[in-house]
């Protein structure tokens, strides 16, 4: 059956309302299984070693003292995952970065495996491992690693994009351009322009709880993983195609997840623990330590951006230009193109273009973070953008009203944007108390906008009523922050019947159909456009049994609020039926009542995000305090508000964590040296104000109930609304975050001309 | 090598159990005891999500060893409801949805309940300080402290 799935108006019952998560009573009373809570018979306990060098070849792996070693079941190293990627050069990557093949090319690089009956073996087996490593000349600095000279990480990476293609290798992957007009027109009708270069240091995506899997292979090539994963459907692909063995024949269980924020859409040590499993016969238990996830998982991209924008007296931004340069890790990425992408996306603009470096370096493969990409972007060009407002005499945020895309703007990226939220969240920021309330000596008020895309994808559910009326759906998005609350009252609001009478669960990859990784915010988004659609599937079937019960023709019944009516002449004595009394007499009638879906959910509204922050710098040690922050954002229609504003403030408080804290730091020697929560400090809740939040709802013309992704906007804006807060209360323009205490301190004292 | 004998209380029960040396207490209640709520977020003391009350005393579990616990009174997140009655703090996160993800949520509930033990009238700050060896990643904290604010009135009477 054909069905609209375009947004009309409509008054909502379920959707808006704020009810308890299904999943809450078993998440407060410890009983939820995470990764590491699942065990199976028989199981071993595996460890993995990792490459103590930035680039080293593997000149020699003897694993024979660790194999004799009593309770040792199996030990692994490259040679044990033959190559099977068949030409695929992104999945012979991800291959390379689960077990070196032949060259560490990082500090962390998994080189080798062990399977054990307990623990403390696994250890001592990993110290039996005898490895000889030439140890090569490394290169961890996005900028150093595209320099003349710059030590080679692969020797079979020929820039994409350029043209013509080089024909020697070098460590730029690909270069990407995006724009439209004629910049340099632009820039000559400006009054004022600014140009600057701005760095972002590595963060990492610093989800609580470590990679974690159980897999078990049989001797007959079936085999099951449980694992903490935003993509359980990828994670049997890319399993399946590295260990050989049919898709079909892996069955894949996600766990519930504690923390992803993008790190775990990518498979680190999930076909080793497979391997492993294949080798010993046995199932494998593999649980990363934190080290471990600083090292070998997660972060994402250092950058170093130059970014020229120019203006009219008028206000009027008249050109904007920016060159990203983004570390991919040892791996080719796509990360610069992303922040090619998104750099700009705010304005309307007649002359704009932006091209972005990808570049190799000698650190862990870099991941998708949370709006990937958007934030580094957005820090060096609403940096660029609040200064420039001074520069023209101008109040940052009317300067940003002024120059902000609209319905019928085409973005920078290319698209033509339709019904958007920028404009709004700007008018909201203006009209806020936040704005307008005093600021005391030392203290500084920072304005940024941020974009993100937002993403549908491939998405299927199910939709089953059992015979008392209640309704289970199975979804294969996975739930990361209440999305099984806000898809059961999207199914409720849909058939008309209560929240309490639906329970959403995520299905494993064996008994729903594929669904793409859960990034991109498209979990609600997607996942609810499916519901709806097989709720209506549902309805069409409840109303051709109302119609068997009642023995009139099915044109005759409507559906309305939970229940069969029958409708037009003749039936006016014909009490509604409701779902729990079709339900009830299902047997009778044809059997079990259920609704399927499969779809592309195309057309993830675009998300535009205004944050409001305030801070107090201390001029003696650089320490800076958030005092107070804003989030203002589009969500289309949000589904479960209470949940909407935890994507706002938790997205927010991981920018700042960026702004002011985190960073990877690595030594002259290429080795990480804060691979741990003490070292690399993330936001503690002493840290930080309340985060107030305003909810805007824009709808999504392309949802039925105008729904927009909500998780990754919020990331985007606080490194730029940190930064000029900052820049505001030192009087010294930020040029690099985190804006540490060490920086400030520097910047301070280069003002002073100490 | 032989296990240690050791017995302890855990949430109220009489528990005995063999442990190695270098085991520590959040090995023993995860794996031997089948205790799965509290979780290793770090093990070097650094995150809470292990945190338990030991004798009356808040601490991370994967900093103190299964030997230590010899003749001790352990609470975990599982001992927090009476039956199916839930502790006001577990109704509160729920309420405000105070959790997302959820890992961090055992740890930060006992930490909760040893701040209210020790200040039943914290005032936000005092929260925060409190709550400050505890990490949470995905909600920033405001519905946390929300939740232990609503909860430490329950307690005191002052609300439903």
């Amino acid at each position: 059956m054909s069905i609209d799935v375009g947004h009309k108006a409509r008054d909502f019952k379920s959707v808006g309302t704020r009810p308890i998560r299904p999943d809450g009573i078993d998440k407060v009373t410890g009983r939820a299984r995470y990764g590491a809570d699942f065990n199976m018979p028989g199981q071993l306990v595996s460890r993995i070693l990792r490459s103590p060098h930035a680039h080293a070849r593997i000149v020699r792996i003897d694993t024979k003292k660790a194999e004799a070693l009593p309770g040792v079941k199996a030990v692994i190293t490259w040679a044990d995952l033959p190559d099977l990627t068949e030409g695929d050069a992104g999945l012979y990557d991800i291959l390379d970065n689960c077990m070196a093949r032949g060259t560490a090319l990082y500090d962390g690089h998994a080189v080798a495996a062990v399977a054990a009956i307990d623990a403390r073996t696994a250890r001592e087996a990993l110290k039996l491992i005898e490895i000889d490593y030439e140890i090569l000349a490394h290169v961890t600095d996005v900028d150093a690693a595209i320099a003349p000279g710059a030590p080679l990480i692969h020797n079979d990476v020929f820039a994409k994009g350029v043209h013509p293609q080089p024909t020697t290798p070098s460590n730029l992957a690909e270069r990407s351009e995006y724009g439209h007009g004629d910049v340099e027109a632009g820039f000559a009708e400006a009054d004022a322009i600014v140009e600057r270069t701005y760095r972002t240091e590595q963060t990492h995506q610093g989800y609580i709880e470590p990679h974690a899997c159980v897999a078990s292979v049989n001797s007959d090539g079936s085999g099951e993983l449980w694992v903490c994963t935003q993509g359980h459907f990828a994670y049997r692909r890319f399993c399946a195609q590295l260990l050989g063995m049919d898709i079909s024949r892996l069955r894949v269980t996600s766990s519930e997840i504690g923390g992803g924020f993008g790190g775990k859409t990518h498979v680190w040590g999930e076909p080793v623990a497979l391997a492993l499993s294949r080798k010993a016969g046995r199932p494998v238990k593999l649980v990363m330590s934190r080290e471990e996830v600083f090292r070998g998982s997660g972060p994402t991209s250092a950058t170093s951006i130059d970014v020229k924008i120019g203006a009219s007296k008028d206000g009027t931004i008249t050109a904007a230009s920016a060159t990203l340069r983004y570390s991919g890790g040892a791996y080719a990425g796509t990360w610069a193109d992303l922040g090619a992408q998104t750099a700009f996306a705010c304005y309307d603009l007649k002359h704009v273009k932006s091209v972005g470096y990808d570049v190799i370096v000698n650190r862990p493969k870099s991941a998708a973070y949370r709006a990937p990409s958007a934030p580094m972007a957005a820090f060096a060009v609403e940096s660029a953008i609040d200064e420039l407002a001074g520069k023209l005499g101008m109040d940052p945020l009317e300067f940003r009203i002024k120059n902000a895309a609209k319905e019928g703007t085409r973005s920078s990226y290319g698209p033509v944007f339709g019904p958007i939220g920028i404009g709004p969240t700007l008018d909201a920021a203006k009209a806020h108390p936040h704005m307008s309330a005093p600021l005391g000596k030392n203290q500084g008020r920072g304005v940024a906008c941020g974009f993100w895309f937002n993403f549908g994808g491939q998405t299927c559910v199910d939709l089953n009523i059992g015979a008392d009326g209640t309704v289970n759906v199975a979804v294969g998005t996975v739930d990361v922050g209440g999305s099984r609350a806000s898809l059961s009252l999207v199914a409720a609001e849909e058939l008309g019947i209560s929240y309490d009478q639906v329970k959403a669960v995520v299905a494993d990859t064996a008994t729903l159909g594929y669904n793409d990784t859960t990034d991109g915010s498209r979990g609600t988004f997607s996942s609810s456009m499916a519901i709806i659609r097989a709720a209506r599937n549902a309805i069409a079937v409840l109303r051709g049994r109302a119609a068997e019960m009642w023995d009139i023709p099915v044109e005759d019944v409507a559906w309305e609020a939970g229940h069969a009516k029958a409708v037009g002449a003749g039936h006016g004595n014909l009490a509604p039926l409701s779902l729990k009394e079709i339900a009830a007499g299902a047997s009778k009638t044809g059997g079990p009542v259920a609704g399927h879906s499969e779809l592309v959910a195309d057309g993830a509204g675009v998300s535009f995000s205004t944050h409001i922050c305030d801070v107090e710098v201390d001029p003696e040690t650089g320490a800076t305090r958030v005092l107070r922050y804003t989030v203002i954002q589009d969500a289309g229609k949000a589904v479960h508000p209470t949940y909407v504003e935890g994507q706002y403030q938790g997205g927010a408080v991981q920018g700042i964590g960026w702004a002011l804290n985190e960073e990877y730091i690595y030594g002259k020697d290429g080795r990480l040296q804060n691979a741990g929560f003490l070292d690399y400090r993330i936001p503690v809740c002493s840290d930080l104000p309340m985060i107030d939040t305003q909810i805007l709802e824009i709808p999504n013309p392309n949802h039925p109930y105008g729904v927009r992704g909500v998780g990754e906007t919020s990331i985007v804006p606080p490194l730029a609304a940190v930064a000029n807060a900052v820049s505001n209360a030192v009087g010294v323009r930020m040029t690099h975050v985190p804006v540490s205490p060490p920086r400030i301190l520097a910047a301070l004292d280069a003002e002073r001309g100490d | 090598m032989a296990g240690i004998a050791v017995s302890s209380n855990v949430n109220g029960d009489h528990v005995e159990f063999l442990c190695q040396p270098e085991e520590t207490l959040l090995d023993v209640l995860r794996d031997r005891l089948g205790l799965i709520g509290a979780k290793e977020g770090c093990g070097t003391g650094d995150c809470g999500a292990c945190s338990v009350i030991v004798d009356g005393r808040l601490v991370c579990s994967c900093l103190v060893l299964g030997a230590e616990v010899e003749g001790s009174r352990v609470e975990t997140v599982e001992g927090m409801a009476l039956g199916d009655k839930l502790h006001p703090l577990q109704e509160k996160f729920l309420e405000h949805a105070a959790l997302q993800c959820g890992i961090c949520t055992p740890g930060l509930l006992m930490a909760a309940k040893d701040l209210l033990a020790r200040n039943p009238d914290p005032t936000e700050e005092e929260i925060r300080f409190g709550l400050a060896g505890n990490l949470c990643r995905c909600t920033g904290y405001d519905k946390i402290v929300r939740a232990v604010q609503d909860a430490a009135s329950v307690m005191k009477g002052t609300r439903p």
